[in-house]
């Protein structure tokens, strides 16, 4: 029994250290070879920062209704960037490390959670600079927006999902990368990014409702009311039954648990069939 | 599992579904998918019932032929494959060498692939730190450290990679794959002194080879594999000789078996003469004496009307040929007749070039129709060569020197 427990500190010893040492490695390739280096990290999100206020807040005039609209604005970019970054890194997380798969026996998952880990290391830069922005846009902090918190533990918790799931299908189904580009790029649209869901609800309250429904979207919403304004439209404003905020979430947890289980059944056999 | 064994292979058994058509597009699994009853894939068997165990502190050869099957088993010996039945077990850390400096890459400086390459192996960066300085120092690259990979010749790459191996890897067991195929003469040098060095340790070792020198030197036992079978267990000599006959003609295979000739005593053939016995007018040999004379005896049990072809071959104890010849050759052909039930007697006279140690020597007669092998003895006799003089090489023959000045 005590070597049991022993071996299992092991097993996860060995995890740890490879987690650690792939997120760090990925970190400093990120920016490799530019001249800037780790300063693109922040100039990224800057740079689009301006260009999403020149177009949004300059000439559309989308967002006038809703308060500090631009950082309304930024926050969902980063997000779903976020998202697109996390899933991208983990559908390729498995294939392009083939080689590793093939000349060492290591826990599989690592890598898929390595790509998830650098995602948020991004995303945590990112949000950074939207802080930065708020103080020079005169939002207004608030302990609320400590709710962020688990809401990017939500998010995070839904990126790895998907992470799992397409990194052992793409094992298997080389398509599944040209599918999810476009599932991506629909999803885009689908989800309330660039334009206020209020707009939504003035033409189909019923289309607006299912399009809370998908976690991102409502992990945006939550995190623009928590931490921007009040004005969001969320799932609690749009459903009068509040227990429908437990459906994306429990959506997130079944899809962690299906795709974890589809994953560890794949993963013995991932170094023959890369 | 016993408490003395390391590793034990219980009855593994591989197969790799090589699809006809790759499935490997969602469409293929759309267009046709009521033929999912039909066999898409062959199979491939990669290994059949696998059994054999390590015990601690052994130096295990895995020999074969290319393509037999020895890297898919020390695969999963490492967990890297699954075997589809049987099991393995292993106690205690394993490395696997199974190739030199995984996951370097080449945008990082060497000091990061160290740590990079350190945590695959399972080594947290303060346990790599502790043992940086001896990694650059074993791996002679210490202006380098702080340029990029991609800046390092291979041969420099293979060098750093071996060095975080060795010198991080102080695990129980090893798993080592023809790492020395690569590598110049100095490396390889290395290499062959880090063996000895972990074989001195006690470690132990899984080594798979195609070089039965080195096989032999180092291995304590060995397994041969042949079709994805094991066809041949015993000492890593023996092994090393089984492996050779997988490479002779067909006819002399059947007694060339190393059980067949361990009855027969070494001796083997198509047969028609046989080599009765052998012996040396001097058993050991010293610096002053000039010849090593060898007496054989052979009694012929057919009739040769052409006479038969003599040969014999002088190895080393490591089973390297040091010289050898035969009657055409030296052209001692008799070209007579030779009856039934007619005894030769030979005597061989041989320069003694040898170097101090012991040497095996091993008669032959053949037909000189076809050059068939008539008759060989394996291991026949052996002589010991004591010379003051004696010298790093394979032979000391006597070499002069006149000084003028």
């Amino acid at each position: 029994m005590l070597k049991n427990i022993a071996e299992l500190k092991n097993k996860y010893r060995y995890a740890h250290i490879l987690l650690k040492q792939l997120v760090i490695t990925d970190f400093k390739l990120r920016y490799k070879g530019s001249a800037l280096g780790y300063v693109w990290t922040l100039l990224r999100p800057l740079a689009l920062f301006a260009i999403l206020y020149i177009v949004f807040v300059y000439f559309l005039k989308i967002g006038a209704a809703v308060p500090h609209y631009a950082v309304y604005l930024l926050i969902g970019v980063v997000l779903w960037n976020y998202f697109v970054e996390v899933t991208m890194n983990g559908l390729s997380a498995i294939v392009g490390k083939g080689d590793l798969m093939r000349k060492l026996s290591f826990p599989r998952y690592v890598v898929v959670v390595a790509g998830s880990f650098s995602a948020l290391i991004n995303l945590s830069i990112n949000l950074l600079v939207v802080a930065l922005f708020m103080g020079i846009n005169g939002t207004p902090f608030t302990f609320e927006a400590l709710l962020i918190i688990p809401l990017i533990a939500e998010l995070f918790i839904f990126g790895l999902g998907i992470a799992f799931l397409l990194s052992a299908l793409y094992v298997r189904f080389r398509d599944i990368n040209y599918i999810w580009e476009v599932v991506l790029q629909a999803g885009f649209y689908a989800t309330p990014v660039l334009y206020p869901v209020s707009l939504v609800v003035t033409k189909s309250a019923l289309a607006a409702k299912i399009l809370l429904l998908n976690p991102v979207a409502q992990i945006i919403q939550d995190i623009r009311y928590v931490v921007v304004t009040h004005e969001t439209v969320t799932i609690s404003t749009l459903f009068h039954n509040q227990l429908f905020h437990l459906l994306p979430i429990a959506f997130v947890i079944g899809l962690l648990i299906f795709a974890g289980l589809y994953f560890k059944q794949r993963s013995p056999g991932f170094a023959e069939e890369i | 599992m016993s408490k003395d064994i390391a590793i034990s292979v219980h009855h593994v058994s591989k197969s790799f579904k090589l699809p006809h058509e790759k499935i490997d597009s969602v469409k293929s699994l759309f267009v046709n998918p009521l033929n999912k009853n039909r066999k898409r894939y062959e199979e491939q068997h990669a290994l059949k019932d696998i059994t054999f165990d390590i015990p601690k502190g052994e130096f295990f050869g895995i020999v074969g032929r290319n393509g037999s099957g020895k890297s898919t088993l020390l695969k999963i010996i490492a967990g890297i494959y699954q075997p589809n039945q049987g099991s393995v077990s292993v106690q205690g850390r394993l490395v696997p060498f199974i190739e030199l400096g995984v996951g370097f890459n080449p945008e990082l400086t060497g000091r990061e692939n160290v740590y990079l390459n350190g945590a695959l192996l399972g080594f947290t960066k303060a346990e790599v730190e502790v043992k940086y300085d001896s990694i650059v120092e074993f791996a002679e690259l210490e202006r380098f450290m702080d340029q990029k990979l991609k800046n390092y010749s291979s041969g420099m790459q293979v060098r750093l990679a071996f060095s975080v191996a060795t010198v991080l890897a102080e695990s129980d067991v090893l798993l080592i794959d023809e790492v020395l195929a690569v590598g110049d003469a100095d490396f390889q040098r290395k290499c062959f002194e880090y063996f000895k060095k972990i074989k001195k340790d006690k470690k132990t070792v899984i080594f798979v080879s195609h070089d039965m020198g080195a096989i032999r030197e180092y291995c304590d036992r060995a397994v041969l594999i042949e079709k994805n079978k094991i066809v041949f267990e015993g000492t890593s000599d023996q092994t090393a000789k089984e492996y050779t006959r997988l490479f002779l003609p067909d006819v002399y295979k059947a007694q060339q078996n190393e059980k067949t000739k361990l009855k027969n005593k070494g001796k083997w053939g198509l047969g028609g003469a046989s080599i009765e016995s052998i012996s040396f007018t001097k058993k050991v040999l010293t610096g002053a004496d000039e010849n090593l004379e060898i007496r054989v005896k052979i009694i012929s049990q057919k009739e040769y009307p052409e006479g038969l072809i003599y040969g014999i071959t002088i190895k080393n104890q490591q089973g390297e040929g040091l010289c050898g010849t035969n009657s055409r050759i030296i052209r001692q052909e008799s070209k007579s007749r030779i009856g039934i039930g007619e005894v030769i007697n030979l005597t061989w006279t041989v320069p003694n070039v040898f170097n101090e140690g012991r040497f095996i020597v091993e008669p032959a007669v053949s037909d000189p129709a076809n050059m068939d092998v008539v008759a060989w003895w394996d291991d026949a006799a052996d002589f010991r060569v004591i010379n003051e003089q004696k010298t790093p090489y394979k032979i000391a023959p006597k070499i002069g020197l006149a000084v003028k000045s």
